[in-house]
């Protein structure tokens, strides 16, 4: 049995982001911050399609994924609809369909006062936060730094990440 | 329950924070913040600190976001100031509720 007194706090979350959709980015974004909060550390390191959310030219833009995302059923009730209702496959592909569920899920957000993703990156960056960069993806993306965003501390190699991480008390969590 | 701190007797719940913020003056929040080991409490911190017993005693939700945009701090400044935890510990200074939002 775990008692308050033998529990080891959280000392540093290292948050990996792999995907690139509003709904693969946010959650990341909101763990780290909420760690922030609590006086945790906080890295968040870029790797495949989750540079989306730190190339300048694609970070204000990004969508919600309508597109095989079997539990778009959830925001349903966005539309006055039961959350019970599923969200029909095809419709997904329509075009402007995504563009709209992330218009909805923008206005939800702002009223819980969840910013923007370039906002909420510069908050995490204020509050000692740090932002890293896969360099493997963005060699495969064809990327540079000056491609992304400000506030990007480095771009890493997977060796430099671990590296970065190093430390008893320190959490590895992949999104 | 009860605690005594700075020479007066206040209610608190069991993390510490007020359960009623008319107890409070700025005897208490110095040495809530001497236990919280922020040590000294300057202008800095009392300006934030009343801006927050304001925006409580309004009902406003208290975000880390809404404390950068007051124009009262910035958020890199309440990190500095509050370390380990600014929103928290600055909101038990202010003899507040704990804040219980997620962002």
């Amino acid at each position: 049995m775990s008692t308050p007194d033998d529990k080891q706090p959280v000392k540093k979350m290292s948050i990996i982001v792999s995907r690139g959709s509003l709904d693969g980015i946010y959650p990341a974004l909101i763990m780290a911050n909420g760690a922030r909060m609590e006086g945790i550390e906080a890295s968040l390191f870029f790797t495949f399609f989750g540079l989306n959310a730190l190339a300048n030219k694609t970070l204000d833009h990004l969508k919600v994924s309508t597109v095989g995302n079997a539990a778009l059923n959830m925001a349903m009730p966005m539309l006055g609809l039961p959350i019970t209702m599923p969200f029909p496959t095809v419709m997904g592909a329509i075009p402007g369909v995504s563009a709209f569920a992330t218009h909805l899920m923008n206005k939800e957000m702002e009223k819980l006062d969840i910013p923007p993703v370039r906002e909420f990156l510069e908050l995490i960056s204020d509050s000692g936060g740090k932002i890293f960069a896969c360099k493997l993806a963005m060699d495969m993306f064809k990327l540079k730094k000056e491609d992304l965003m400000d506030r990007v501390d480095d771009v890493l190699t997977v060796g430099q990440f671990y590296e970065e991480s190093a430390g008893a008390g320190t959490h590895i969590l992949f999104t | 329950m009860k605690k005594t701190i700075a020479g007066t007797e206040i209610d608190v719940n069991e993390e510490g924070y007020l359960t009623d913020a008319s107890q409070w003056n700025e005897a208490i929040a110095a040495a809530i913040a001497a236990e919280e080991g922020i040590g000294a409490l300057t202008d800095a911190h009392m300006k934030v600190v009343r801006y927050l017993r304001e925006q409580q005693a309004k009902g406003a939700a208290l975000t880390i976001r809404s404390m950068g945009k007051s124009g009262v701090v910035t958020t890199k400044e309440l990190y500095d100031l509050f370390p380990g935890g600014p929103l928290k510990k600055s909101s038990k200074i202010a003899g507040i509720p704990k804040p219980v939002g997620c962002i």
